[in-house]
């Protein structure tokens, strides 16, 4: 609770939407309300102004029906009618040019801020982003690097996300999703058969959270995403690492017996483990997360479980029980029930908690 | 109640009232598959596009199209003039000449198939059948309309008198007309120009 | 056509003849049975859709909730959205129209009486087959904006079901929008010039207008959407060539002007229920006419502001904030000019007159969260988010719901004869009030604090604050539900009683409060001439020298009752007819034939539609009505 970001996530400069916002204790780290680069300070400067003046013409209108209803409610006194005006023709002007005054003055600063908002800024780092019904894939193209759901960016540095829809399996089959970190950025549609841009940046560092937010169907809610924003220097070592082969197990462990299974069974229809070859056997399936690190990861499945042993035993048992999906429609719609024995989930959940 | 059209706020038929709005109406229907045709004009899916076409052949069924609403204008004065006779003698050669065109469509749509455009090949050809195919639903139920009339003049259902009638399913009929003037320009003609 | 009204005996082509009983519902053409049928249908499906919410809300009261599976819950946020829209604001507008159109502007009956009765039993069919899903497999569960390829790319044919059942709805809205149009333009009292027209007729005509040119554009997408997903063609799907935003664009440019077609009726019946109450005329009527006008036009311009997240790119998301911006000019009058026809009144606060005010009050809060979707960057930040639930919650239900209330309380007496209770009204009222802003107002926070709309759960990661933002607006939802059974028993006591309204009971303006109490079949024994605006008023009322107005001596009722003493010899109205009933029921099985490729059940539904045409051509018509 001690750090800035708590601190200013109170957003007290909403107090006055309803005095309850005061009630609005520290919020978890998906709001809009506290914007931690430029693409998100931005939209929130903008939105204050317009806040400020909605909530003055709020009052005005508000106030002059209070004083209406209290001032003209019929006291039962007397029977004569009230005057029968019928209009006042400069009232009317007046509050036709008011507002619109008052929306020209709002548009100017909106259309600069579209306009700037879609360039593409001066040295930012491309990361190409593939929304796939119900995960995301992240690919670092310069550095060769493959990962999902959690995405991770150099603090201080803009991000050029250029994203597009597919099934893993099927290229332009998809549905249109949308990612969204509040904290660094508004939305942007992510569609199958076109590229959209979104451009992000975090002034500091921090794990933020943020999620698909275009229905995409059955596991929408489970749509999750990560940014984690990292000092540059460490930035280029999570490259570097991510880069490499996956690390091997010692042999006669736990872990390589997961391996052989890993290897022996129908992971690798679907899931990538870069740079191991197993009994003539390489892992290249593209249908499901690349697993190559998968342990360096803190959550998965749509970032909606905390990578550990009791999480994946029990994904690995009946993955369609703990988050919805329809593998038996489609395959690339999520992981099937693969009616592995318990000794079999034991050697692989091992396996994959050593692939760091 | 009664409808004469002098005792209306307009001074028109209600009937009248009616089909202008629903024709309004039709217009935007027709846009909006017109503009997804030329959405996807281009988006053939390495199947054929608007090479296919048959200028000529389409030119003729077009023409009789067209022709069919000088026919159609023949039936009305007829009818105002309580000539039931010759009404439905250019009823039925409207009619015909619709049922040509149609004929024509077929015959066009079962070439097209055969040379591997059918509704599923691409956007092109889904955009294609759906402006034409609905097009041609809309000359069909006119077609049916004038084969009505015309029976239930021959049975005295439709009096002399009730010229509006044939007024209104000619209003259809020279809307239809026009709205095929639009499509063979803009689906046929510019494409291949 | 015959010259007879009654056709001969053993014909096929007979007209049924009975007005009473259950039978007589089944073929009227009255447009007050088929105003109060469209209203108790619309009524039974708010029920449903209702339920639905509050079972939304029960799995939302908690994080990680698990009440309602997703497939479940993506079925009924899907359906909730639909049938409120389609099968309750849409339909009660249509009850209000039949109801009152022919009433206000002085007519017998509607242009088309039959076209009228098809128009709600295509409603009622489309409807029944929308919901029959649930039984055949599974409800639509793309949204209510069915989003391509989502909605023809994924298996089961739940979003088959909402491209025919919105279809088979959209040919109900075309016809009624046709008949109304007609009706205003073409059958208004003699006098009643356009610009003496009740406010309410001119909202009626902006939004048959609406209707006419935007259900082609919704009819012409969900063709496309079918095909897609019926015939596997590839109008928006990307593998193919096809473009999923196409379905974006045809849909929001239905969509958007259907977001007037919700709202209008409300302003409409609103603009009429101030003046009642608060004993003046609407202040500066043209204005609020042309605002109206103005609002419809500029509806067609604004579509892409639904569409801000797609990138569409820098230039088009310009223009598209400055016209949804300045949309918002017109709506402000309409504010202004209400507020300042309560302003120098003389307020009485029966519960029409509450509803209408909550209705200013409210529709206002959703407007100006409207006006914050065109600031573009910002709004990246609200769509798809509970923000814009508690946007739209605040027009359509802040401001359509609330309208429709008043309606109801205010023309109860003449469409029932029997007046609602006025203290269960406030009760009503008040519960209805806080329960929904107890509902709707924390979901702009809940928005802002990163929730996003669609989801089946929410996790705790979002904060405390989100989950106790939820709990609020549950808890105003049983609240709402509570209003609603208040609501209920109220129409109960009132049917059960013996009481009969006065004709006239809040002293009201317009022609409909001209006619006794029940309205006759025919309305008027004499049609009026119209010289004024607010006729019935003036029937009543003169003003004097300083403006203030006095009672015209004779008083109105007595004038009225001399009226009623000269009957014309005759007044024909159309006979009841079976075909509108047969025409429309030819269309569900059409769909069914479509969803389910099936040639037998496409050709049933045809043999219907065509009986029903050729019947509905050869019967034969009531004297005089050609």
């Amino acid at each position: 609770m001690g750090d800035p970001r708590t601190w200013r996530c109170r957003a007290r400069w909403l107090l006055p939407l309803a005095a309850v916002a005061a009630l609005s204790a520290c919020s978890g780290e998906q709001t809009a309300l506290d914007p931690q680069g430029p693409f998100a300070e931005r939209p929130d400067d903008l939105f204050r102004v317009v806040f400020w003046i909605a909530v003055g013409v709020f009052v005005l209108v508000q106030g002059l029906i209070i004083v209406a209803v209290l001032k003209f409610r019929d006291r039962g006194d007397d029977e004569t009618l009230p005057v029968q005006t019928h209009g006042n023709t400069k009232l009317e002007i007046l509050w036709t040019v008011i507002p619109a005054l008052i929306l020209a003055g709002i548009a100017v600063p909106t259309v600069q801020s579209i306009f700037e908002l879609s360039e593409e800024p001066d040295g930012a780092v491309t990361i190409e982003v593939f929304g796939h019904r119900w995960w995301w894939e992240y690919q670092y193209p310069e550095a060769g690097v493959e990962t999902a759901n959690e995405m991770v960016i150099p603090v201080g540095r803009p991000v050029r996300l250029v994203m597009t829809a597919e099934e893993a399996d099927q290229p332009d089959v998809g549905v249109i999703h949308s990612f969204w970190v509040p904290a660094l950025a508004g939305k942007q549609d992510v569609i199958p058969g076109r590229i959209t841009t979104l451009n992000i940046q975090a002034d500091t560092e921090g794990r933020y959270l943020g999620q698909c937010a275009e229905y995409c169907g059955l596991s929408h809610a489970n749509m999750r995403l990560r940014v984690i924003a990292v000092p540059p220097d460490e930035f280029d070592q999570w490259l570097e690492e991510q880069a490499a082969d996956a690390p091997r197990p010692d042999e006669g462990t736990l872990e390589a017996e997961g391996e052989q299974l890993f290897f022996g069974g129908a992971c690798v229809g679907c899931h990538a483990v870069r740079g191991v070859e197993v009994d003539g056997t390489r892992a290249t399936g593209n249908v499901g997360p690349d697993l190559t690190h998968f342990a360096t990861r803190e959550e998965f499945a749509g970032a909606i479980f905390e990578v550990n042993e009791d999480n994946l035993a029990e994904w690995l048992e009946d993955p369609p029980a703990m988050k919805p999906m329809t593998p038996d429609e489609r395959p690339s719609l999520g992981m099937p029930d693969l009616g592995l024995k318990p000794d079999e989930i034991r050697a692989l959940v091992a396996y994959l908690l050593s692939l760091t | 109640m009664s409808t004469a059209a002098h005792e209306t706020s307009l001074g028109l038929d209600h009937r009248k009232v009616a089909i202008w709005a629903f024709l309004g109406s039709e217009f935007l229907f027709f846009g909006a598959f017109i503009s997804s045709f030329l959405l996807y004009q281009n988006d053939v899916n390495e199947g054929p596009g608007v090479e296919l076409f048959d200028i000529p052949f389409t030119s003729v069924s077009s023409f009789v199209l067209l022709m069919s609403s000088v026919t159609m204008v023949l039936a009305h004065s007829a009818h105002v003039r309580g000539d039931m006779r010759r009404m439905r003698l250019w009823v039925l050669a409207t009619a015909f000449q619709g049922m040509v065109f149609i004929g024509g469509q077929v015959f066009e749509f079962t070439t097209f198939v055969k040379e591997g455009m059918a509704f599923t090949t691409s956007p092109f050809s889904s955009a294609f059948f759906a402006l034409t195919g609905f097009h041609g639903a809309h000359v069909t139920v006119g077609i049916l309309m004038l084969l009505s009339l015309a029976g239930l003049t021959k049975l005295d259902r439709v009096k002399p008198d009730q010229h509006i009638k044939t007024e209104m399913i000619g209003l259809y009929w020279h809307f239809v007309d026009i709205i095929w003037i639009i499509i063979f320009t803009v689906v046929y003609l510019i494409p291949a120009g | 056509m015959a010259s007879s009204s009654v056709a001969p005996s053993g014909s096929v082509f007979r007209r049924p003849l009975a007005t009473k009983g259950w039978g007589s519902w089944l073929t009227t053409v009255d447009h007050k049975k088929i105003g109060k049928m469209y209203g108790f249908t619309a009524f039974a499906f708010f029920l449903i859709g209702g339920l639905e919410a509050v079972f939304i809300r029960l799995q939302l009261a908690e994080a990680d909730a698990s009440v309602l599976s997703a497939e479940v819950y993506n079925q009924f946020f899907t359906m909730h959205g639909i049938t409120m829209i389609f099968l309750v604001v849409m339909p009660m507008a249509a009850a209000f129209f039949n109801f009152l159109i022919p009433l206000q502007i002085g007519a017998r009956d509607v242009a088309f009486p039959r076209l009228n009765a098809f128009s709600y039993w295509a409603f009622l069919f489309g409807g029944l087959f929308l919901y029959s899903s649930f039984i055949f497999g599974g409800a639509p569960n793309g949204g209510w904006f069915g989003y391509a390829p989502l909605s023809t790319s994924t298996s089961g044919l739940n979003m088959a079901y909402y491209g025919v059942g919105l279809q088979i709805l959209g040919i109900s809205s075309l016809a009624a929008s046709v008949n109304f149009i007609t009706t205003i333009l073409n059958m208004r009292a003699p006098g009643l010039t356009m610009m003496r027209l009740p406010v309410f007729i001119w909202m009626s005509l902006v939004v048959n207008f609406l209707l006419l040119f935007a259900m082609p554009v919704i009819a012409v997408a969900l063709f496309q959407l079918t095909f897609d997903k019926v015939f596997f063609t590839s109008f928006f799907q990307a593998a193919t060539g096809g473009d999923p935003v196409l379905w974006q664009h045809l849909f929001w440019l239905f969509g958007h002007p259907e977001v007037y077609i919700l709202i209008l009726p409300a302003m409409g019946m609103v603009s009429e229920i101030l003046p009642v109450f608060s004993r003046k005329p609407l202040f500066g009527y043209a204005a609020v006419v042309f605002a109206g006008a103005a609002i419809g036009f500029m509806g067609w311009g604004v579509w892409a502001h639904h569409m801000f997240a797609v990138g569409l790119g820098p230039v088009a998301n310009s223009a598209f904030a400055l016209s949804t911006m300045f949309i918002a000019v017109p709506t402000g009058i309409k504010i202004f000019n209400w507020v300042f026809t309560m302003w120098g009144g003389k307020i009485r606060f029966t519960t029409p007159m509450l509803f209408a005010i909550g209705f200013v009050a409210m529709f206002t809060i959703g407007g100006l969260s409207g006006v914050m979707h065109a600031i573009v960057p910002h709004d990246a930040q609200q769509t798809d988010t509970y923000f814009v639930v508690a946007h739209f919650h605040y027009v359509l239900f802040g401001g359509a719901l609330f309208g429709i209330m008043g309606g109801m309380y205010f023309w109860w007496p003449k469409l029932f004869g029997k007046m609602l209770d006025e203290r269960l009204g406030k009760i009503h009222f008040w519960l209805w009030f806080v329960g929904f802003n107890l509902a709707f107002g924390p979901m702009h926070i809940a928005g802002l604090l990163g929730q996003p709309r669609r989801t089946y759960v929410y996790g705790e990661e979002l904060g405390s604050s989100v989950e106790r933002w939820n709990q609020v607006s549950t808890l105003g939802s049983l609240i709402i539900v509570v209003s609603v059974v208040v609501f209920i028993w109220n129409a109960w006591k009132t049917y059960r009683s013996d009481e009969i309204a006065p004709h006239d009971p809040w002293d009201a303006r317009t022609l409909e409060w001209l006619t006794p109490t029940p309205v006759p079949e025919h309305n008027f024994d004499v049609i009026p001439t119209v010289t004024h605006r607010d006729e019935f008023w003036h029937r009543k009322y003169a003003e004097d020298d300083a403006g203030r107005a006095v009672p015209v001596p004779a008083g109105a009722s007595e004038d009225h009752a001399a009226e009623h003493g000269e009957h014309e010899e005759h007044i024909h109205m159309p006979d009841p007819s079976y075909w509108p009933l047969v025409l429309s029921a030819g269309l569900p099985f059409i769909g069914y034939g479509v969803i389910y490729k099936s040639i037998i059940w496409a050709v049933i539904g045809l043999v219907l539609l065509l009986t029903g045409v050729y019947g509905w051509q050869l019967e034969p018509v009531a004297e005089g009505d050609e």
